[in-house]
């Protein structure tokens, strides 16, 4: 086999982001649902919700460790492994990559007094209040590091010189043109995966039928309300990145929706292939629905791929992954939305198998919508590293060693994957809901309570 | 100041918090794992994994900060450096990543397992040797530029007596940084059988710690004539750096002010991690980047101490917060909350 650095190099970054952005999407969007969990349950007086809080977060330190060495991993590997990229854009975005450290900083200090001090204080609304400072934290990092990739794709705030960034101003690159709808798009798709997983948690729990069904109805009830209107946001938030798609990187578009030439009246193409001659075959055309999303008007023209010259066009295949991430998205809204018009009719059973199967799939479905949009962003903006300004063949390292750090990562990737399963079934496996709720409150086990 | 020095400071000053408290960190693994296996680690296990279990994901964080700094302020250290520590910071991160989630695994997971237990005191060790050949790299000589392909050369690294006498000054400060720490944090919980046992260890490691320091002058005396001139020059610093170590060890000595005498360490490792700072002046990398012609441009200089400002303005009143409750809350450190 043969392969060259530049291939290596994208492998290696691919894999190490592959494998923690599943910890960092459970890192932002966790500590939302631990704290409405622990405000509900001590507004409603009901230890139900405060033992949620309890059992999420003691899953949750394990994923936020992975999360942390993960993102140190991936910290020193822009510089390792794309060192020309990071000398010219630590020029220009070193900021918001600073202060992202600092946001987990805040994040991790207030997590770990968060931890160890359940029963510490008189009133129970002061350990609460620590959760704060945990989701500004978490949510913080996610902003600042969506603004970085936001940079790379729609760099701003300087002037080229020489091959040399000068006349540089951090805050608006910061605030580059893409960075308000990314944000938008990836704080929403966090909060509704981490939703989506954790009522899958509660949905599997009830499948199986052991007992402490008030607990985990509960549990269900409040994610998947939380699902739909985080699907809803995620949705809206996607539309106007496409919106930004169309005026600003007219390729990624394109490319996503195999407009190989400008359109008026363009049409939404869904699924389908593409054939040896490059020509889409069983797809479903929705007429002028393209033109419709990209501009808020069905005759406006869409900038086709041919505008693009032939080596600067990101891989066709992102279409598969737009089209898989959109469906997956459309799933989530649907389900979460006839279980709350089913939780509304009397005659309904809400929690029927078929009902609970569905919501069982939409964690794993949802986590693997947030893996194909990051692959459909870092994919579309091929050949660039810095759209416009630095390819990858140009950033990558040149280092010969490059492969067998591929597969040293590997193998630590596969170790902690296997590690973080294994603890995390030890840890919920020997220690059930239901167990817990009758040896720490007696009085809130099933059917007693009123 | 110019920004270049501020930001050289701060980052410095940085470096020197992860050197402090990673320290404790990567000795008090060492300790666990030595315990365990001389039958001590009903004495000792508790008030460690006290300690360490509510700050572990703060230590990682001074190290993250010290280099997404450097790469900010100065650039360029990202295209040598990345380009030259590609294999050795991999390493690093392997072994990080195996530290880190010994706490996961173990102490939220399961019960404890030799095998883990080994890694985690192994992983101490070998975790400060990997990251201090950046500091040896520093001193010039262990990196060739080549139709514009850097790389490491590994001969001259491996077979250099400077790296290893680093590598050695590395751990035995670790292990006295950490010992001298525990002392004081068991004082604190009035836990007598840990203290002593702590305690010997402190002093024990103290000798090799000056023995290590001496001999890594004499070995950067050959490899870097002009940053070790410039250590003689500011004798002064090494001067108090010495008076703090004798003050700290007395203490440790005649068993009394352990809280003090960890004061007067940390202050003998600031001493003398500011003056070979201000030796090395004004190079990250000799000959290659020196601070002055390879400083980010003036408004990200600029943004980056002012983010940096706000950030300690948010910080620092949440580490002390943090410290209250863990650090010097006797009865938390006592077992008793």
């Amino acid at each position: 086999m043969d392969f060259d650095t530049v291939t290596i190099s994208r492998l290696i970054t691919a894999m190490t982001l592959l494998f923690h952005i599943i910890f960092a999407t459970l890192g932002v969007g966790v500590p939302l649902f631990i704290s409405i969990a622990e405000l509900v349950g001590i507004r409603k007086q009901d230890k139900h919700y405060e033992l949620l809080a309890k059992r999420w977060s003691r899953g949750f330190v394990i994923t936020v460790a992975i999360g942390v060495v993960t993102g140190t991993a991936i910290a020193l590997q822009l510089s390792l492994v794309w060192p020309n990229f990071m000398q010219l854009a630590g020029n220009v975005i070193a900021l918001p990559l600073f202060m992202e450290v600092f946001a987990f900083f805040f994040e991790a200090i207030f997590l770990g007094i968060y931890l160890y001090t359940w029963d510490r204080f008189k009133s129970k609304y002061t350990h609460w209040l620590l959760t704060l400072p945990v989701v500004i934290g978490a949510g913080m990092s996610a902003v600042f590091i969506t603004t970085v990739n936001s940079f790379m794709n729609s760099p701003n705030g300087f002037t080229m010189v020489d091959g040399e960034f000068v006349a540089v101003n951090p805050l608006e690159a910061m605030l580059n043109p893409s960075s308000p709808t990314r944000i938008f798009h990836v704080l929403g798709g966090s909060y509704l995966t981490v939703a989506a997983i954790l009522a899958t948690i509660a949905a599997i729990a009830l499948l199986r039928n052991k007992g402490a069904r008030e607990y985990h109805k509960k549990a269900l009830k409040m994610t998947v309300i939380a699902m739909f209107i985080f699907s809803v946001i995620t949705a809206l938030a996607g539309d106007v990145s496409a919106k930004y798609l169309a005026k600003h990187q007219t390729e990624k578009l394109a490319a996503a929706e195999w407009l190989f030439e400008s359109e008026e009246n363009a049409d939404l193409l869904l699924f389908g292939w593409l054939n040896k001659d490059n020509e889409i075959v069983g797809a479903i055309r929705v007429p002028g629905f393209l033109s419709f999303l990209a501009h808020g008007d069905f005759m406006s023209e869409v900038t086709g791929l041919e505008e693009t010259p032939e080596q600067e066009r990101p891989p066709l295949i992102i279409h598969y992954l737009f089209d898989s991430m959109v469906s997956i998205g459309f799933f989530l809204l649907g389900i979460s939305f006839i279980y709350i018009v089913l939780s509304r009719l009397k005659r309904w059973n809400v929690h029927s198998k078929i009902m609970l199967w569905l919501l069982a799939i939409s964690g794993p479905l949802a986590m693997l919508a947030v893996e194909l949009g990051w692959l459909f962003a870092e994919l579309g903006r091929q050949p660039w590293i810095v759209r416009g300004y630095m390819t990858v063949d140009e950033a990558a390292t040149s280092s010969p060693y490059i492969l067998h750090m591929f597969f040293l990562f590997l193998a630590l990737y596969i170790v902690l994957g296997t590690l973080f399963t294994i603890t995390l079934r030890k840890l919920f496996k020997d220690n059930p809901a239901e167990v817990e709720l009758e040896k720490h409150y007696p009085e809130w086990k099933e059917g007693i309570e009123k | 100041m110019s920004y270049e020095v501020i930001g050289i400071t701060v980052l410095w000053l940085f470096l020197y918090g992860y050197l402090i408290v990673a320290s404790i960190d990567f000795g008090a693994g060492f300790f666990a794992y030595y315990a365990k296996i001389t039958k001590q680690d009903h004495i000792i296990n508790q008030i460690i994994s006290r300690y360490l279990s509510p700050v572990w994901e703060v230590t990682n964080v001074f190290l993250v900060f010290f280099f997404v700094g450097i790469v900010g302020f100065f650039p360029s250290s990202a295209y040598y450096y990345g380009s030259a520590l590609l294999v050795p910071a991999s390493f690093g991160i392997i072994l990080l990543a195996i530290r880190g989630s010994f706490y996961a695994f173990e102490n939220y997971g399961s019960k404890q397992s030799n095998v883990y237990m080994f890694l985690y005191g192994a992983t101490g060790l070998f975790i400060p040797a990997s990251l201090s050949v950046a500091l040896t790299i520093s001193e010039g000589g262990y990196i060739s530029e080549q139709n514009g392909q850097v790389s490491l050369k590994y001969f001259e690294l491996f077979t250099s007596p400077l790296a290893w006498s680093i590598v050695a000054l590395a751990i035995v400060s670790v292990l006295f940084i950490s010992a001298s720490f525990i002392t004081y944090y068991a004082s604190r919980a009035k836990d007598i059988s840990a203290l002593q046992l702590v305690r010997k260890w402190a002093l024990f490691w103290a000798t090799p710690t000056i023995i290590m320091a001496l001999t890594t002058m004499i070995a950067l005396s050959q490899k870097n004539r002009v940053n070790y001139e410039n250590m003689l020059d500011l004798w002064w610093v090494f001067g108090l750096s010495m008076g703090f170590f004798l003050i700290g060890i007395s203490l440790l000595y005649i068993g009394r002010n352990y809280g003090i005498a960890f004061i007067a360490i940390m202050l003998q490792f600031f001493f003398a991690f500011f003056g070979y700072g201000m030796a090395k002046y004004p190079y990250v990398l000799y000959p290659y980047i020196n601070i002055e012609d390879s400083v980010t441009n003036p408004s990200m200089a600029m943004a980056l101490i002012v983010a940096f400002i706000g950030g300690l303005l948010l910080l620092i009143p949440s580490l002390i917060l943090l410290m209250r409750l863990f650090l010097f809350d006797a009865d938390y450190a006592k077992g008793k909350k």
